[in-house]
């Protein structure tokens, strides 16, 4: 079981409360993604879980059990740094083995567990090596290795893929979802990087200084943003905002619409432009198409063989349907 | 060409070293001059045969490892101890550097006569206050005490190296090992003190070449004594050539030092030197 559930959580560093109180049920087997902005909380939040910070005040409850006095070591869960935190003076073998070490298992059961964590990540050839003789990607396994080999109730990841570069970023998001529909453990995973949150999830906790804008499913974040924060921080590339005349036409505030939710041709549409910048990826091309009457920038996708030149005039079509309106306040009218 | 630089180094080495090899022949006493003459191996089997000559190599080794065993275990502690977030740190750690900067000479003058003094000295007014007997220091445990002034002067170096090294420990791999299980002894001994290894075998090799010619603190403290009980190999020489004013034997000597200093020199790059190698 991996229930984890927090109620009225906050932390104050001296003066300084960088998360006030909040609430939040992680279900067991739940892959859950904190997103955010740098500086917002969320990996502060996870480690008031791993209980590597004290909690200022409310509690930490793991299966029903109140944690909040418990040390980190004995909340049965592991953890995936950001630099990884490998120990360099030990093997693979013997880096994986630590927690095992550490728990007084016999040696048949360690080298068993750490020979079918080797296999699973495919570190076996590796074992006898230091962690400075690996590449990024071998190392971050390593990392994943020592965490799974403990049977944790639930896994806990600091960014543990900022330090990859694009390429590796995409296999290894695949390899840890991949882990999670295998081991069915409870995973809770901090990123500033919304497409990993988008793509890994099953349910985003977005923050924002140390508050949670909106809890959800990415879909559900996608559709139905609650604010004008996780509207645009959702979505790539970002959703468009309108305000002034056209906005009050709607009766909002202010309105979003996302680019791929704009038509862009050369002859129908009701909102008159320039295409300036167009960024091509092969399957789509993006327009940045300056409005003049509308005194904004709108990002627009098209398909990756559109033709439309830096220059052009166009005229774009938004799907009305598919319109968000906020108000005043950045809450999303419904 | 050879560089000037390196010629003038050449010289300031090489002819000390090579007068030293010549007068370690000769039988040359300072009340005798004038008479010097070729004695061959003499001087060296005389300082070999001395039985002060093996008391003093004894107690140099006895002096070496006393203070590196003290100061690394110690600096090891005053390290984690300084890492920790305390109310005046600053200070606390400038205070601790200090006894690197008092010289030999005054650390050792200061210790034997105002904490070491059987009537005087701190210690044997705290033991007065005890009821105790005062307990004479230099002529009961006179090598125990050397050590003691010794490892006082080369605690900070040792904190200070220690310290350094600490500092840069990753603390996410500390917070790995806590969350992995392992309590504060276990964190020390699997990844405190390997991250330390290195900067454990710096000190090894500074302070074994710096003690190993330890002179200024016997001098002023025991002149060697009582006996030889503090006669290391360094006052050994000193004594023969400028004691017994035989120049010849104090020469002898003092190419001895240099030929054993090498072998420990080269005992501890092959045991601990590989600690260097990244």
């Amino acid at each position: 079981m991996g229930l984890i559930t927090l109620k009225n959580v906050s932390k104050s560093f001296d003066d300084v409360e960088v998360i006030p109180p909040l609430d939040l049920e992680i279900r067991d087997g739940e892959f859950v993604v904190f997103v955010g902005p740098s500086g917002c909380g969320k990996s502060t939040l996870l480690r008031l879980i791993a209980g590597l910070e004290d909690i200022t005040s409310g509690r930490v409850e793991i299966d029903g059990v109140d944690v909040t006095e418990v040390p980190p070591a004995r909340r049965r869960l592991a953890m995936v740094f950001q630099s990884y935190a490998l120990y360099p003076h030990m093997s693979v073998r013997k880096n994986i083995a630590f927690p095992l070490r550490m728990a007084k298992l016999d040696k048949a059961e360690q080298s068993r567990r750490v020979e079918s964590a080797a296999h699973v990540l495919n570190l076996t050839e590796y074992l006898d090596r230091r962690p400075g003789q690996l590449s990024g990607g071998q190392r971050q396994r390593v990392a994943i290795g020592r965490a799974i080999v403990r049977e944790p109730e639930a896994f806990l990841f600091d960014e543990p893929l900022s330090n990859l570069d694009a390429a590796l970023r995409v296999n290894m998001r695949l390899e840890i979802s991949e882990l999670h529909q295998s081991l069915k453990t409870t995973m809770i995973y901090v990123t500033h990087d919304q497409v990993e949150a988008m793509t890994m999830a099953d349910k985003i906790v977005v923050l924002q200084a140390g508050v949670i804008e909106q809890v959800g499913s990415p879909l559900e974040l996608y559709h139905n943003p609650r604010n004008l924060f996780v509207a645009s921080f959702i979505g790539s590339p970002k959703m468009n905002f309108l305000r002034g005349d056209e906005a009050d036409r709607h009766g909002a505030h202010t309105i979003g619409i996302r680019p791929e939710h704009i038509r862009i041709s050369a002859n129908e549409g009701e909102w008159k432009g320039t295409v300036g910048v167009s960024e091509h990826l092969g399957a789509d091309t993006f327009f940045h198409v300056r409005c003049e009457e509308l005194g904004a920038t709108l990002t627009v996708r098209a398909d990756g063989d559109n033709p439309l030149q830096y220059g052009d005039s166009v005229l774009l079509a938004p799907e009305l349907a598919k319109l968000q309106r906020f108000d005043a306040d950045g809450l999303r009218i419904t | 060409m050879i560089s000037p630089a390196v010629a003038l180094l050449l010289c300031w080495m090489l002819v000390p070293l090579g007068l030293t090899l010549y007068f370690s022949f000769l039988r040359y006493n300072l009340l005798m001059p004038g008479m010097e003459q070729w004695t061959g191996w003499t001087n060296y089997y005389f300082f070999l045969t001395d039985p002060s000559f093996w008391d003093a190599i004894r107690n140099t080794l006895t002096l070496v490892i006393g203070v590196l065993i003290i100061t690394i275990i110690g600096g090891v502690l005053l390290a984690l101890l300084l890492d920790q977030e305390m109310w005046g740190r600053n200070i606390v750690r400038l205070l601790v550097i200090a006894p690197f900067f008092v010289m030999p000479t005054v650390s050792a003058l200061v210790w034997k006569n105002m904490f070491m003094n059987p009537v005087n000295g701190l210690f044997a007014q705290l033991s007065g206050l005890l009821g105790l007997e005062p307990f004479d220091f230099f002529a009961h445990a006179p090598l125990s005490s050397i050590i003691a002034i010794v490892s006082w002067q080369w605690l900070p170096f040792a904190t200070l190296i220690l310290l350094t090294a600490l500092q840069s420990l990753d603390r996410e791999q500390l917070e790995a090992s806590e969350m992995d299980g392992a309590g504060s002894i276990n964190r020390l001994l699997f990844i405190v003190l390997p991250h330390l290894a290195r900067a454990i075998t710096v000190v090894i090799l500074i302070q074994t070449i710096f003690l190993l010619s330890i002179f200024a603190e016997i001098l002023v403290t025991t002149n060697g004594g009582p006996g030889t009980a503090t006669t290391n190999l360094t006052f050994l020489v000193y004594a023969q050539s400028l004691l017994q004013f035989d120049v010849g034997g104090g020469s002898a000597g003092g190419v001895i030092a240099i030929v054993l200093a090498n072998i420990v020199a080269i005992f501890l790059m092959r045991m601990i030197g590989r600690n260097l190698d990244a």
